[in-house]
């Protein structure tokens, strides 16, 4: 008994990859995944609807 | 106290969150059974030698079929799945249960608004609703409600692992499944709040409080909601794979890493794809496009073929460790074919990935996407993914939760063993039809193809018949095996046999 | 297991067939990702982004109407055909139920297809070859394009536009 708990504490000392951090963590990731769409898909959009020019005017 | 311990899996199984799932999973099947039988009547309207329907309730119905099995079947299959991986997976409760039951009836009362609206000929203007086509106010605000509740429905997914995590549920990291699912919910997010960006607006401009709405505004942030809530699907439907295999293989990820890293690729980057609906409109820059429709550099793309190694590959090592060992295939041989949720589970995945994936990837690149965009290739390619994929995705785990969650045996348990090989074939004639006959230039959203009573008519390929007749057989076969999925699910709940307890 | 909770590090590094399909897979992927951009340097068809916007639709119908006063060629259905100078601008136009006008292009010529709507959005679809671009109201949609196969071509509308939808069907010629 007092080997294993020995054991499972030694385990515990071991470091925990940061990667593995941030996985585990749901709120970082929930950042970044309302983030990225927000800014690549909707704000880029909606800059470039905005900066449509005018129709020229044409003579055919 | 209001826990019970599921003779099947070990898994202690909360009360409240019990009864949630279940009356998800029953109001999902209802709303499928609603938009199959619309499945059925624009099927076969769009089947040249029926052409059932006339054009006004063609668009009614094609609208309600849009809603009901795209928006409302899966959603609320969905929020089953939030109580399933938040609280039943992780043994333990499902925090506030009253805010449960607030979210389904928002969603409830949205769903009937929009079905009676749109039954009652309010609101011809199919699921996309593009300004300036206008339908009645009611239409919009049961949108709206419908997207309050669902948004309610996701966020419990975070309190519930909130909570989870302070009594101990779990230490580090989550169950794969539940993973998968926390990814579904964050995607979850982004879209209804795109929804309610561009939703809310449309409704005042419906009853008039709002003068003029950008139809190309309109139609960048309405994808930003109908595309990603198609990435949710995804999302779930692959955490249902992942847990379908652990529950009747006993497979395990066979790499932890592999698999996370494919659903963290997902949460960046797929749900720009959005963009896909948009390569042939006005307006944007082809950087705008190219980032955009690529996922990033394809990198969700990546995520997805990462899925379909692991998957299998689960699979493949959970039976081997059954003794299956003989050759490359005896494995394979052996799997449970039998067992409708391992065979929807599979075929789902077969068919996501060939019927769906990849014509998918091919349609959504920017050039290809000239000679594709809005015919019935999209439509072909969407029921890959939606249907063989997802649907059948969740029919299969559905099964499983009959005897966990709703503690009944199967009725008809043969029939439900051939329900996923139907439903997959006719879907599948159904999604081919479509496809072979958008190549050769078949519109979508289209209720004749001999353009009657226009001043010039065009003349399609001879073989666009053939294959339109395939896509009606297929409908009949899929709407078959999809009446009996309905009577055995709802057969089940009601007048299965308990199992003991 | 994919319904339990991983052991504590699970970070681990992948086996030599992890590696090989995700080195398969990454290579694939950057591949079509490539072609993409690529393309629109080596290919000879790749989709337009010019766009204008009218502020009042009386400005599109204006030049349309001006174009089809001057190259007005003939007559189909009541509506007009026009052979535009070669490798000019060209208006078209859509509304509930009708492509205005016919246009009649040359072979190998280069044109600046103007297309806009009038009231709701509309796809054109360009048939037999299959070709397909969004017509959307208040924006003006430049497609320069070179016609390479001499013929009669349909426009159908492409997406949802009312009850009227089926019967919105134009014309197309390349001489
Ligand atoms: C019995 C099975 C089904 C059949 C026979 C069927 C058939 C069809 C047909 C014929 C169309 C019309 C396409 C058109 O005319 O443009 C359609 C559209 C569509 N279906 Fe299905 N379908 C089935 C199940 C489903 C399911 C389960 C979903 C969602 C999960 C779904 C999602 C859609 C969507 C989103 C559209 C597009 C609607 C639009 O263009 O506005 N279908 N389906
Ligand atoms: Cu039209
Ligand atoms: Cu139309």
């Amino acid at each position: 008994m007092a080997d294993e708990e020995r054991k499972i504490e030694e385990q515990e000392e071991e470091p925990i990859p940061a990667w593995q951090l941030f996985y585990d963590n749901i709120m970082l990731l929930f950042f970044f995944g309302v983030a990225v769409p927000t800014l690549v898909y909707t704000v880029w959009g909606l800059m470039e609807i905005v900066q449509i020019p005018d129709l020229p005017s044409y003579s055919p | 106290m209001e826990f019970r311990t599921c003779s099947f899996t070990g898994l202690k199984i909360h009360k409240p969150a019990e009864d949630l799932i279940k009356w998800n999973v029953i109001t999902a099947v209802l709303f499928l059974t609603l938009g199959g039988l619309m499945g059925l009547l624009i099927g076969i309207t769009r089947w040249p030698s029926v052409h059932y329907l006339d054009p006004t309730y063609y668009y009614r119905y094609l609208t309600l079929h849009g809603f009901d099995a795209l928006l409302v079947w899966i959603i609320f299959f969905e929020v089953a799945l939030v109580h399933f991986t938040s609280a039943v997976l992780l043994n333990t409760r499902t925090v506030i249960p009253s805010a449960g039951w607030i979210a389904y009836s928002l969603m409830l009362i949205g769903a009937i608004f929009v079905n009676i609206t749109t039954f009652a000929g309010k609101a011809d203007v199919l699921f996309t609703s593009y300004v300036p086509l206008k339908a009645s106010g009611v239409y919009y605000t049961g949108v709206i409600i419908f997207a309050v509740g669902a948004l309610t429905a996701f966020g419990h997914f975070f309190a519930n692992i909130i909570q989870a995590k302070r009594d101990g549920a779990y230490k580090h990291s989550l169950p794969l499944g539940s993973f998968g699912m926390a990814a579904a919910s964050i995607i979850a997010v982004v879209t209804l709040a795109h929804g309610a960006v561009i939703m809310i607006p449309t409704l005042l401009w419906s009853i008039g409080l709002i003068k003029y709405l950008d139809p190309g505004t309109y139609r960048l942030i309405f994808w930003g909601l109908g595309h990603p809530s198609q990435q949710i699907n995804v999302c779930a439907m692959v955490a249902a794979w992942y847990m379908v295999s652990a529950f009747v293989l006993g497979g395990k990820p066979v790499n932890e890493k592999l698999s996370r890293t494919a659903f963290v690729l997902y949460i960046f980057f797929i749900n720009v794809a959005s963009e896909h609906h948009l390569l042939v409109d006005p307006i944007f820059s082809n950087w705008h496009k190219i980032i955009n429709t690529s996922y990033v550099m394809h990198l969700a793309v990546f995520a997805s073929m990462v899925h379909a190694f692991a998957i299998p590959a689960s699979m493949e090592v959970a039976l081997r460790e059954k003794g299956y060992t003989n050759g490359l295939f005896e494995w394979l041989k052996k799997a449970p074919w039998g067992n409708p949720a391992f065979s929807g589970t599979f075929l789902s995945i077969i068919g996501f990935g060939f019927l769906g994936g990849t014509t998918g990837v091919i349609a959504g690149t920017e050039q290809f996407n000239i000679i594709r965009h809005n015919t019935f290739f999209i439509t072909g390619h969407f029921h890959g993914t939606v249907v063989v994929g997802t649907t059948l995705a969740f029919m299969a785990f559905s099964y499983l939760l009959m005897p966990y969650i709703f503690k009944r045996e199967l009725i008809m348990p043969r029939l439900a063993s051939v329900q996923p090989y139907l439903y997959f074939i006719g879907v599948s004639m159904v999604s081919i039809g479509m496809m072979a006959a958008g190549a050769l230039g078949v519109p979508r959203r289209h209720w004749d193809i001999t353009f009657s009573g226009a001043p010039f008519s065009f003349t399609f390929d001879p073989s666009v018949d053939m294959f339109l007749s395939i896509m009606g057989l297929g409908t009949l076969l899929a709407v078959f095996a999809g009446v009996i999925y309905v009577v055995v699910i709802i057969g089940s709940a009601l007048f299965g046999r308990r199992v003991a307890p | 297991m994919a319904i339990k909770e991983p052991e504590r590090i699970w970070w681990k590094p992948y086996t030599w067939d992890e590696k090989f399909w995700v080195a398969v897979a990454l290579l694939w992927m950057l591949t079509t990702f490539t072609f993409m951009p690529v393309y629109h340097f080596i290919g000879k068809q790749n989709p337009p982004f010019e766009t204008y916007r009218v502020r009042n639709p009386e400005q599109f119908t204006a030049l349309v109407d001006a174009m089809v006063e001057k190259y007005k060629v003939g007559e189909e259905e009541g509506i007009p055909v026009v052979h535009p100078e070669p490798g000019s601008d060209v208006f078209l136009q859509a509304s509930m139920w009708q492509w205005y006008p016919i246009l009649q292009l040359e072979k190998g010529k280069t044109y600046r297809i103007h297309v806009y709507s009038l009231d709701i959005v509309h796809g054109m679809s360009i048939l037999p070859i299959n070709m397909n671009f969004m017509v959307l109201p208040d924006y003006d949609y430049v497609l320069t394009l070179t016609p390479t196969t001499s013929g009669e071509y349909h426009i159908v509308c492409n997406e949802y536009c009312g009850l009227g939808h089926h019967m919105m069907v134009g014309k197309l010629y390349v001489k």
